[in-house]
């Protein structure tokens, strides 16, 4: 497991993944041969947060228990799930359309209408759900953190609508590499699998966090401001 | 040659063993131990026989059929179990199986049943027992065109006269043959396969 006294160059050796969190935390490449605690630091990141979420995103059988959240700074939570789903919405979707776009005009044909509304279906469907979280989900963390109680209102994301995107996202997969013309633009469909694939296990982590973490973490505010 | 698959057959009816029996061995992967006719000693004579599959007609289980499966999954922790059924089986009996085959499912609806439970508890470099048809058959092409026009699992059953577990078991087969789970994504196989026309 990470610690805050290893170096930030050791985590990304070990899970070459974590380089794509550093812009969530704002903290830009460069580092040296800094440990994390003094990067993060440097860039008022909590450091053992970012840690946490590192071994999350690393280990596949880890998870913090509630005592381990509760010694844990976890101001940052909210914004970096925040964070995630703009990386996810303005820079992985877009890219993925855009090649996804090129290869289905290209194919023609039916495919082309076909892959063109699955995607639109799909990233309608995320957008939405993103949007949900962040208006209602994320202020309820974030004033139950400054210690306002509220009114006591169901998390709005569940399992299940996690379980379908990701679902999606690996269908698309499917589709691309088994049933479209494999003599159309092949390096970029190879390429665009690989996109896809990076992005659904990332999305993947990112569900963890918010349903083992976040969903537990606000229950825990919540008893504890009664 | 791959070795062969033990298969225990508990089920008292002389007509429904023998028939699974010849569908199984057809196939070259198994070799089917002597046909059972009661759970009740099943615990004792488990760790002598040495099964690797259990097929288990659910009605023969005690009262706390749950507590028997575990029970089965100590003594034989890799021994996937699958359900034969072939009359009404209350809902909360049939939720203790992973796998159930059905007296009316196809045969490659069944055998592809019983692979993916032997597929899903044995060691990845051993495959045996592993069907190599991934194509679909014509009853799973039938699902799987009303699934993308977006029926219900109970709305299949009642349009192709077969039940609503019938349904759901070819509905496994179709997501097991194309890696495909969600019904947007089985919609776009079937557009793409030609096979919305009508």
């Amino acid at each position: 497991m990470f610690t805050p006294k290893m170096k930030l160059a050791d985590l990304i050796a070990a899970n070459h993944n974590i380089i794509l969190l550093l812009p969530r935390f704002g903290i830009p490449l460069g580092f040296g041969e800094k440990s994390v605690r003094d990067v993060c630091s440097a860039h008022n990141v909590p450091a053992d947060f970012m840690v946490l979420i590192c071994n999350v995103y690393t280990y596949d059988d880890y998870l913090p228990d509630i005592k381990q959240l509760a010694a844990t700074d976890m101001r940052p939570l909210a914004t970096y799930l925040k964070e995630s789903h703009r990386y996810y919405t303005l820079e992985r979707l877009p890219h993925i359309e855009e090649h996804l776009h090129h290869i289905a005009d290209r194919i023609g044909g039916r495919y082309e209408q076909i892959l063109k509304q699955f995607y639109a279906d799909f990233r309608n469907e995320i957008e939405a759900h993103f949007q949900c979280e962040e208006q209602y989900d994320f202020p309820r963390l974030l004033s139950l953190q400054e210690g306002i109680k509220g009114k006591s209102i169901a998390m709005s994301h569940s399992q299940k609508s996690h379980g379908g995107l990701v679902d999606k996202l690996n269908d698309l997969t499917q589709i691309v590499y088994k049933y479209l013309p494999g003599n159309v633009l092949p390096e970029e469909t190879m390429e665009l699998v690989f996109d896809i694939l990076q992005l659904s296990a990332d999305i993947q982590k990112h569900a963890l966090i918010e349903e083992k973490i976040l969903i537990p973490y606000v229950n825990y505010l919540e008893r504890s401001l009664k | 040659m791959k070795p062969l698959q033990s298969v225990l057959i508990v089920e008292p009816s002389e007509i429904v063993y023998q028939g699974l029996r010849s569908l199984l061995v057809e196939t070259g992967r198994f070799n089917i131990l002597a046909q059972l006719a009661e759970a009740t000693s099943l615990d004792d004579r488990l760790p002598s026989i040495r099964p690797d599959l259990l097929i288990v007609n659910p009605t023969l289980l005690s009262s706390t059929p749950k507590q028997q499966l575990a029970s089965y999954a100590r003594l034989r922790p890799a021994m996937p179990v699958v359900a034969l059924v072939y009359q009404y089986v209350e809902r909360s009996l049939l939720d203790n199986f992973r796998y159930v085959i059905d007296i009316r499912d196809t045969r490659s609806t069944l055998l592809a049943t019983i692979s993916s439970a032997l597929n899903s508890d044995i060691s990845e470099n051993d495959n045996a027992g592993q069907s190599d048809n991934y194509e679909l058959s014509d009853r799973e092409t039938d699902v799987l065109v009303l699934v993308a026009k977006g029926l219900s699992s109970k709305e299949i059953a009642d349009k192709l006269h077969i039940s609503v577990h019938t349904v759901n078991s070819h509905r496994k087969n179709i997501t097991h043959k194309t890696g495909i789970r969600s019904v947007a994504g089985l919609a776009v196989y079937a557009m793409i396969h030609n096979l919305m026309e009508t």
